[in-house]
């Protein structure tokens, strides 16, 4: 479904943040990503959307090479990618919009999915009007909106505190099993790698680089945290992480 | 902006007028000249100006140019600073800003007589060039800083150029814009002065030079400060626009 085949990216100042990176993840699969800071990773995000284009290599989904963003993936940033001038209705109907959806479609679709992520009543704010976390839900919303067959996230909560990154993330994973996304998650958390990531692709820092690909069958149950295999897998990857991270 | 606020400031402008109104005051007695009458005897030209309608017509043409000059400056500064977010075209827009912004633009004034005569548009267009390159200069700024980030974001939704304009680029700016029309205020008062100085019968800058020729001070000052209240009129229009236009910097 994504494929990355041989990634290399320069910057134009000399930079060099990916060298030949490669992996794919079926359809359906959720992914998740780790590598220290600065390794490459949201820039192996923006080249996987075609926001950004590789300077060797390239990105394929479903059969086709990456060009430009495509309609099926929604990506969720790293500061969530809201407007501080759009209220939060505004935020989350955004890619509705530009897609050409009519006002009442928009209304439909938006409100519900508000609704289901606790943002009901909250319309009217702005972002700035709203904790973290709720912003990160608007971030959410406005991706889920365009009903996508991938969905990218790039360190979606990093910056929640410990309570409303764990319900977040219960809430990841069941939209996971419910709806079969593809899912790609990048995170420097361990923890978070293991809990939704079915497969764990573990990159080494800049110029960042796949040092593994960790199976974590196991995963896909609210309770996953607690069991012990759930450790013995934290523990494998942050093993492979300090390799990558010299 | 929550009420209590608001009257604060209301109460600080008062204060200010009184503290402005005490110190004019003491220096007229303290100089006891005729070159600076009393604050009583000014309010009095000013009423007595109203009352007769003259002051209020030359207001008026007054007030009019400055609207047309600041209009036809943000017509042309705004879009030109906006698409300078674009590299290509800030190639050609950035070195004549630097070059063209630090000359005194007032020099031009023949040169704007000699295109456009010596009539309100002469005077309109040269305010407006002035007014011009503080809006330029600003909206250009903030379209150039933008983070990145916000149009990455556009386009993870397959946005358009048109789209970006009109959902990132224009928004992000628009309070660094209406900024700089509320500074520019002040500028194109001072411009203002300098061309009705000249060449016109009509307008509060000749209504200045008329009195001072006539050595008629109460006048004099009572024009000074219909063009303070002119000035402080348009400063108070433009914030209520940014007030409201632009809530979400407010909260
Ligand atoms: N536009 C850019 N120009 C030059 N260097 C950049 C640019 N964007 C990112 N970088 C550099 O590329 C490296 C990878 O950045 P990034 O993809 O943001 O890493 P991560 O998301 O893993 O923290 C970093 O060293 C960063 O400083
Ligand atoms: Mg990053």
């Amino acid at each position: 479904m994504i494929k990355a085949k041989d990634i290399t990216k320069r910057y134009p100042d000399g930079t060099e943040a990916l060298r030949d990176v490669n992996f794919e993840i079926r359809s359906g699969e959720s992914c998740s990503v780790i590598g220290p800071s600065g390794c490459g990773k949201t820039t192996l995000l923006l080249i996987l959307t075609g926001i950004m284009k590789p300077t060797e290599g390239k990105a394929v989904i479903a059969g086709q090479d990456v060009t430009s963003p495509s309609k099926e993936v929604a990506l969720v940033f790293q500061n969530y990618g809201l407007f501080p001038w759009k209220t939060v209705y505004e935020n989350a109907s955004l890619g509705l919009e530009l897609r050409g959806f009519n006002r009442k479609e928009r209304r439909e679709i938006v409100t519900s999915l508000l609704r289901e992520l606790g943002l009901k009543g909250f319309e009217n704010r702005y972002p700035k009007q709203l904790s973290s976390g709720m912003q990160q839900r608007v971030a959410f919303a406005r991706a889920l909106a365009l009903n996508p067959k991938i969905l990218l996230m790039d360190e979606p909560l990093s910056s929640l505190d410990a309570l409303t990154r764990e319900s977040l993330q219960n809430f990841l994973l069941r939209l996971w099993k419910e709806k079969r996304m593809t899912m790609l998650l990048v995170t420097h958390s361990i923890e978070e790698a293991v809990f939704l990531g079915r497969r764990i692709i573990v990159l080494s820092s800049r110029p960042g680089t796949v040092i593994m690909a960790i199976d974590n069958a196991e995963m896909g149950d609210l309770n996953y945290r607690t069991k012990e295999v759930f450790f013995d897998k934290c523990r494998e990857v942050r093993r492979s992480v300090d390799t990558g991270a010299i | 902006m929550p009420r209590g606020e608001t009257e604060r400031r209301y109460r600080s402008y008062l204060i200010t007028g009184f503290f402005i109104l005490a110190i004019w005051y003491l220096l007229a007695r303290i100089l006891d000249s005729i070159a600076l009458p009393t604050p009583l005897a000014v309010f009095f030209a000013f009423i007595a100006g109203l009352a007769e309608g003259s002051l209020i017509s030359h207001l008026a043409i007054s007030a009019l140019r400055v609207f047309y000059g600041l209009a036809l400056a943000s017509s042309l500064a705004v879009p030109i600073g906006l698409v300078s977010h674009e590299e290509g075209v800030d190639k050609f827009v950035a070195p004549f800003v630097y070059l063209l912004y630090p000359i005194p633009h007032i020099v031009l004034l023949p040169l704007i007589i000699l295109l456009f005569g010596i009539g309100d548009l002469s005077k309109i267009i040269l305010i407006a060039i002035i007014v011009f390159f503080q809006i330029l200069v600003t909206t250009r700024d903030a379209s150039r800083n933008l983070s990145i980030n916000y149009v990455y974001s556009m386009l993870s939704l397959s946005a358009s150029k048109r789209d970006i304009y009109k959902h990132v680029i224009f928004p992000a700016c628009v309070p660094k814009i209406l900024t700089a029309m509320r500074i520019s205020v002040g500028t194109s008062i001072a411009v203002l002065f300098f061309v009705e100085s000249f060449a016109t019968r009509k307008g509060l800058g000749y209504l200045i030079m008329d009195s001072w020729s006539r050595a008629n001070y109460p006048d004099l000052y009572a024009t000074i400060v219909a063009m303070a209240l002119l000035g402080f009129g348009l400063y108070i229009v433009i914030e209520k626009i940014e007030k409201r236009v632009c809530r979400w910097v407010y909260i």
